[in-house]
């Protein structure tokens, strides 16, 4: 611990990131340049959630990070342990404990409350990208409002496959103004990103960019009226809670097609079965 | 410069500066919430709070203006000695220091450019009084409406016209802060 700055990263640097992420805050769904640093980790494994999290973090936080809703997975047991040794900040796996939570691609599925701060990793921030390659016309395309061509493409996956193909990393208007993509969380985690009492942060590493959500602003799902956003989800119940509402993951189980389905917030699962419910495969509950 | 420039700052920076920051990113995510912030005595006329504020923003890479009184020689080398900001006119300023009065016109601070909002002035006010009433706040980071005693609402309100472009603004009191980013829609009562 002493052999770090606190928390990982120079004053200087943090400077830097806390001045983009309160420019963020004030224009929201605007992604605001800053200056990346290398981190001890390769790009993609959430370097830019990693700065993020390094310029917000006090020594009372309480630090949850999950990877695509699980607590024990590799990426996020690594950035867990990361802080633990160089901002000596106090963990946990209970979203309802946590007061800072960076996750890579999913939102809890227990609500955030006020002074809760979620921590986005991004892999790809701006939603134009894949539609024009160029960053000085996207600019552009942000600062005259002109999302035509975002809306060519929903329309042309309806063409095409007779709904909005698109199942993650879903686009979102903020607050009327800007198109921002929410990274690569399901479009069933889409409507928990409006309105919440959280603040939102979103961070991308390799293409340095930082952007915000404060608390309770309007995000909309783009969509079209006859063609209406729809939040979807694997038509089951989780194989060990029973919950009917929660996003499963699909696990395949043997080679004859055999599988099952478990949310993938394991807190979420786990706090449920510890309440006694259960599903299909469970051993104990209600259901077993 | 005076040995009391040397003072006052923070005696362990990357814990205050984080607590710091966290207090001012509560005001400003949160328009109307006054926060609290401790452990910085700059010279007069800079509040605790701008103080903090200046601490936790301010370094080499931001120039800052000093506006009316506190433009005076402590302030000065205060700054330059903990931030090492250079010291610019308003119309160059990342950040600004002063009482309303003295930062007027604020048409003249920075207000981003289309392609880059980002890159608009923060000005830190210095307030004699900052309470939960008076203008009336709607917006981001409010769930219905909030209330803030502004110093004035017209310029608030041409501020807010220019949206995504504006400044910022940080309302020190004391050891005091509210934020009033530039999305906040200010209202007549």
């Amino acid at each position: 611990m002493s052999d770090y700055n606190f928390a990982y990263l120079d004053e200087q640097t943090k400077r830097m990131i806390r001045r983009a992420i309160l420019k963020g805050v004030a224009v929201p769904g605007y992604q605001v340049p800053f200056a990346s640093r290398e981190m001890p980790m390769p790009y993609g494994w959430g370097t830019g959630g990693v700065q993020v999290t390094a310029a917000c973090l006090t020594p009372d936080d309480r630090l949850k990070v999950i990877d695509q809703g699980a607590d024990d997975t590799t990426n996020a047991v690594s950035i867990r342990k990361f802080f633990q040794r160089t901002a000596a900040v106090a963990v946990t796996e209970h979203t309802g404990a946590a007061t800072l939570i960076q996750t890579r691609h999913r939102i809890p599925e227990r609500p955030l409350i006020a002074g809760q701060i979620l921590v986005y990793q991004v892999p790809i921030p701006e939603p134009l990208r894949f539609l024009e390659p160029r960053e000085t016309e996207t600019r552009r395309m942000h600062a005259l409002e002109d999302y035509g061509l975002m809306h060519v493409k929903l329309y042309e996956d309806i063409a095409r496959n007779g709904a909005i193909a698109t199942s993650y990393a879903y686009p979102v208007k903020v607050e009327g103004r800007y198109v921002m993509d929410p990274s690569p969380i399901p479009k069933f985690d889409n409507p928990k990103l409006s309105g919440t009492p959280a603040l939102q942060l979103f961070g991308a590493g390799r293409e340095q960019r930082i952007y915000a959500i404060p608390p309770f602003t309007k995000v909309v799902s783009l969509d079209f009226e006859d063609y209406p956003f729809e939040a979807t989800k694997a038509p089951h119940p989780c194989d060990l809670c029973g919950d009917e509402g929660s996003y499963l993951d699909e696990v395949i189980t043997d080679d004859r097609g055999g599988r099952m389905f478990v949310c993938s917030d394991t807190d979420h699962c786990a706090s449920r079965q510890a309440e006694g419910h259960g599903g299909r495969l469970s051993t104990q509950g209600d259901a077993a | 410069m005076t040995p009391d420039a040397m003072t006052g700052g923070f005696a362990d920076a990357p814990v205050q500066s984080a607590c710091g920051f966290r207090a001012i990113l509560r005001a400003l995510s949160q328009p109307g919430e006054i926060v609290a912030v401790a452990g910085v005595r700059p010279p007069a006329p800079l509040s605790a709070a701008a103080g903090t504020a200046a601490l936790v923003l301010l370094d080499g890479t931001t120039p800052v203006h000093l506006a009316g009184p506190h433009a005076c020689q402590s302030v000065r080398d205060w700054i330059t000695f903990h931030t090492g900001a250079p010291l610019v006119e308003a119309e160059h300023a990342m950040f600004a220091f002063g009482s309303w009065d003295a930062l007027l016109p604020v048409a003249r601070f920075a207000i981003g450019t289309p392609e880059y909002p980002d890159r608009a002035a923060t000005l830190i006010v210095e307030m004699d009084r900052l309470d939960s009433d008076g203008a009336v706040l709607r917006g981001p980071g409010i769930e219905t409406t909030a209330r803030l005693s502004l110093p004035e609402l017209q310029a608030f309100k041409v501020n807010r016209a220019l949206f995504p472009l504006g400044f910022d603004t940080l309302l020190a009191c004391g050891d005091r802060l509210a934020g009033l980013p530039r999305s906040t829609i200010v209202e007549d009562v």
